[in-house]
């Protein structure tokens, strides 16, 4: 396993790591190639040609209206019904709290797991997690950092497993079309649910780890 | 300083310098932990062979029914296509645009744009906007959610197990060997192999 080493010079001459911001440089956000700083415009990756940003635009200020906008939406998406169905005459209707319970009591408890674990605690957790990290990052903390990153990299790769109670929905309403005999229509705190997957995820996407080790190297 | 002997951690900006890897060995950030580059042998024909067999499995996958279900003689058939008609029909449009993207259309542009980008790559050749066309699949990678719709179908037949007969359609056999493709897919892929082809000093 090959570990690449960093530069022996620091050219940036002052203390702390050689980092691309530090040395004028910046890393394209899609391939990765650098280029040098140029004062003034929008400058453009020569490879690719992506826009080149040293950071993520307004990336905390961002960040924070998505994790806003999650937690408002995260409330309807738990309280309203995600199905309604219909069972040899009688109606029903489910949040997604009751369907993991439903579960449950019908001894499907790895099931219920799934549902509990995709559909509340994830989100529940991205949310926490963005939090955290927005905070940590506007208080200069240095705290773990690579632990920080860490949990930045995990909120980017769980929240798409939040999309499961979604495809369950899809697949209920498009095979239970059988009238009084058995039906099943969405809610809509499935519209909600699926608002709260997108927004985190786009929150995630818009946070920017590097602002982890900006604030520490102000800070030395 | 030559630039592209050197690599900034995506997650933490350190600078570093590229070296060359032992096959498939793998370059960490040293001071994060990030995995920055990795060697994959054969990449380009496995890739290539993998995303060509993906296109073909998603086309059956998505041409039969998945799933069939029987309650009292009544039966009903589901490919994946129709739970997204349904959204559209009961005005739940978002609903139906959400799965119709990350179900079916990022996951298919995903392996026919690497199809496109990689084809004639073999054939030391660059096809049209190759740049733009390889930025909008890398982009649109954490869209595509097969495996999640997947594990989606299992809970809805364990859900429906109680209530009624589930028979398992053609497309779900091939949604099964689909995600093992997606799968091997992204793990035999080394994006640097595209982006070195574009270097504009070569
Ligand atoms: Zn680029
Ligand atoms: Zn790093």
């Amino acid at each position: 396993m090959g570990t690449a080493e960093p530069p022996k010079v620091n050219a940036a001459g002052g203390p702390g790591p050689a980092t691309a911001a530090r040395l004028g440089l910046i890393a394209c956000h899609d391939c990765g190639l650098l280029s040098r700083f140029q004062a003034g415009g929008r400058l453009y990756c020569p490879r690719c040609g992506g826009v080149l940003h040293a950071r993520k635009p307004n990336s905390e200020g961002r960040s924070w209206a998505l994790v806003l906008a999650a937690i408002l939406f995260y409330i309807p998406a738990n309280v309203l019904p995600v199905t309604h169905t219909t069972y040899l005459g009688s109606t029903q209707s489910d949040t997604i709290l009751s369907g993991v319970y439903y579960f449950m009591a019908s001894g499907s408890w790895h099931i219920a797991l799934i549902i509990f674990v995709a559909s509340i605690v994830v989100p529940a957790l991205k949310i926490l997690i963005l939090a955290f990290l927005l905070v940590s990052v506007r208080r200069r903390s240095d705290w773990r950092p690579e632990e920080r990153t860490r949990l930045y990299h995990i909120t980017e790769l769980i929240g798409r497993w939040s999309m499961v109670d979604v495809y369950v929905v899809t697949v209920m309403v498009a095979l239970l079309k059988l009238g009084a005999l058995a039906n099943v229509d969405a809610g809509v705190g499935i519209v909600f649910f699926g608002a709260v997957v997108v927004i985190t995820m786009f929150a995630a996407n818009s946070f920017d780890p590097r602002l982890i080790w900006d604030a520490m190297e102000k800070r030395s | 300083m030559r630039l592209d002997a050197y690599i900034a951690c995506p997650h933490c900006d350190l600078l570093q310098r590229r070296q060359p890897l032992p096959p498939e060995g793998l370059a960490v950030c040293a001071r994060c932990g990030t995995l920055l580059y990795r060697h994959r042998r054969n990449s380009l024909d496995r890739t290539l062979a993998l995303a060509v067999s993906g296109i073909i499995l998603f086309v059956i996958a998505n041409s039969y029914p998945f799933l069939s279900l029987n309650i009292e003689g009544q039966t009903q058939e589901t490919r994946l296509a129709s739970g997204i008609l349904v959204f559209f029909r009961q005005g739940m449009p978002w609903m139906g645009a959400l799965v119709l993207a990350t179900g079916i259309v990022f996951p298919l542009v995903e392996l026919v744009g690497l199809t496109y980008v990689l084809l004639p790559l073999k054939f030391e050749r660059l096809s049209w906007k190759t740049a733009a066309v390889f930025r909008l699949i890398r982009s649109l990678q954490p869209w595509g959610m097969t495996e999640v719709f997947l594990l989606g179908i299992l809970v809805s037949m364990v859900k429906l197990a109680g209530m009624a007969t589930i028979v398992p359609g053609i497309a779900l056999y091939a949604f099964l060997v689909l995600i093992f493709l997606v799968a091997a897919t992204s793990a035999a892929f080394n994006p640097e192999i595209v982006w070195e082809r574009l270097s504009p000093q070569k």
